[in-house]
């Protein structure tokens, strides 16, 4: 009974060995921002709530949000968010799944600051189009903090703008990456 | 003690355990959480009220509505002129002047005057929501107090006086809807409106009556709505010796930034529930007896007073 258990906990440790160069958090933060200088107030919303997983080995990326999740500071917006731009009961999230070509110049066991560059392919409003970006990475006592800034076309994506409040909203929004990954 | 059985089926789930991990999605576990949880229904309709009467829909806390709603005069002209004289009643409206207030996401109030002489304050709470794997329907519930200023009537004995609570209404209303698609909502309204002055020798204090309303979104941003009230008693009610109807009222709604503009045809003037539900003296017919349709609109504007938690450090930054 005692071989089997010592057998038991063994295998369930290594085959946690098998995936323990994955960092994850639930929590990561993105901002989208479309305002534009004719915007009559800042259209800006941010979830708090992605969730980002990276293996550390392959450099195998993935970001998710569920676009309900966006706060925004005013209802209506929020409501305008979700029900007419993004239409999030028929696409609940919005996702990202790439890789970090450069993963070989990333020591993920060294502090510091590094810059990678992403690859792959990003999922917003049911529509998906391959992106590459430049971000930063930070490794500090065993947390990685995955930085990152970008731009997406919203037609790229089939988000429309009626014509009515064209010069309000960018036609290009900011969207801003913030996650602190925990290694497993 | 373990079977060789029991070990090897033991070693397997450690090793399935590991696979699954090491599958290519790594939200895996994530997403079967998300799937388990209550998706509630949003936007079941545009506005806090149908046409006349109210919806499900509150407003967020902290979020402030001012509503300016208009209901021209008859169509016909009524008495003084005829329809084209009156341009088909836009010169006779009743204007109401209200504003809410949202004080948590499920509970918000408001007050409002009206040209009718009505004035008003309403309590609406959000008690059921529809959701996914949850309740098929959204129940709230709402009661308003009415209190109508106009002048004292003459009474038949010169010394009587005309009381206070001769002056009071109360409408009590459960809102039951359903979102069924994007585009259809419907919503039932079981009303009782209470009116503390009736002749009490021919109708009852209080009359009951069955709404129901619906929505269809034509855009994105356009929607037709409609509104019924079936009054269960009092049918036969008269307010100052005219007969009354029932209360039907078409809509077409839409949407542009910080608006909603409600464009109404109704056969009630009165924006009162109490009047709308129970005392409305004017009928759909075109031709028969008269064409006393009105035309009219509602305008909301939010402005969000209190801002929702995590945005208020930014306001207190910008001092």
């Amino acid at each position: 009974m005692k071989k089997l258990l010592i057998a038991v906990s063994l295998l369930t440790i290594t085959s946690a060995s098998l995936f323990a160069q994955k960092a994850m958090t639930r929590t990561g933060k993105i901002t989208f921002d479309a305002t534009t200088p004719t915007s009559p107030e800042k259209i800006s919303g941010i979830d708090k709530q992605v969730a980002c997983a990276m293996d550390a080995k392959t450099g195998h990326i993935q970001f998710q949000s569920q676009i309900k999740d966006f706060k925004f500071e005013k209802a209506l917006m929020e409501d305008h968010f979700n029900e007419n731009y993004m239409e999030s009961k028929n696409f609940p999230k919005a996702s990202f799944d790439g890789n970090i070509t450069n993963i070989a110049d990333v020591n993920l066991s060294k502090d510091g600051t590094y810059t990678a560059t992403a690859t792959g392919k990003l999922d917003i409003h049911g529509t998906t189009n391959p992106v590459t970006t430049t971000g930063t990475i930070k490794v500090s006592g065993g947390k990685i903090t995955v930085i990152a800034k970008f731009s997406v076309k919203l037609a790229d994506y089939k988000i429309v703008i009626p014509t009515v409040v064209a010069d309000k909203i960018a036609k290009e929004a900011t969207i801003s990456l913030d996650a602190e990954l925990i290694q497993k | 003690m373990l079977t060789f059985k029991k070990t090897a089926i033991l070693v397997a789930l450690c090793f399935t355990g590991g696979i699954s991990f090491a599958q290519d999605d790594m939200f895996a576990d994530l997403n079967k959480e998300i799937a388990k949880q209550k998706d509630y229904a949003a936007y079941t309709f545009k506005s806090t009220r149908l046409l006349d009467g109210s919806t499900i829909e509150n407003l967020a806390s902290g979020v402030l509505d001012f509503r300016i709603s208009h209901r021209f005069g008859a169509m016909d002209g009524g008495s003084v002129g005829n329809a084209v004289q009156n341009l088909y009643g836009v010169d006779n409206a009743i204007t109401k002047i209200g504003v809410d207030f949202g004080i948590t996401p499920w509970l918000m109030v408001g007050v409002g005057h009206s040209a009718s002489k009505d004035n008003d304050g309403f309590v609406k709470a959000k008690i059921i929501r529809q959701a996914t794997n949850g309740m098929p329907f959204t129940l709230s519930y709402f009661g308003s107090i009415d209190m109508e200023t106009l002048p004292a009537p003459q009474l038949p004995v010169a010394t009587d006086s005309w009381l206070f609570t001769n002056r009071l209404f109360f409408t009590n209303q459960l809102l039951i809807a359903r979102k069924f698609n994007n585009s259809l909502s419907l919503q039932l309204m079981p009303t009782l409106v209470h009116y503390n002055y009736v002749d009490s020798s021919k109708f009852s204090n209080n009359t009951f009556a069955l709404g129901i309303g619906g929505r269809m979104k034509l855009t994105k941003r356009a929607a037709i709505t409609a509104e019924y009230y079936y009054r269960l008693n009092n049918t036969n009610l008269l307010v100052n010796g005219h007969t009354t109807y029932n209360t039907f009222s078409l809509g077409y709604e839409v949407e542009t930034g910080g608006h909603v503009f409600q464009f109404i045809v109704s056969n009630a003037q009165s924006l009162a529930e109490r009047s709308f539900i129970g005392q409305n003296t004017d009928s759909w017919g075109f031709l028969y007896p008269k064409n006393s349709l009105h035309l009219g609109f509602n305008i909301s504007r939010v402005f969000t007073i209190i801002k929702p938690e995590g945005f208020k450090e930014e306001e207190k930054k910008k001092w």
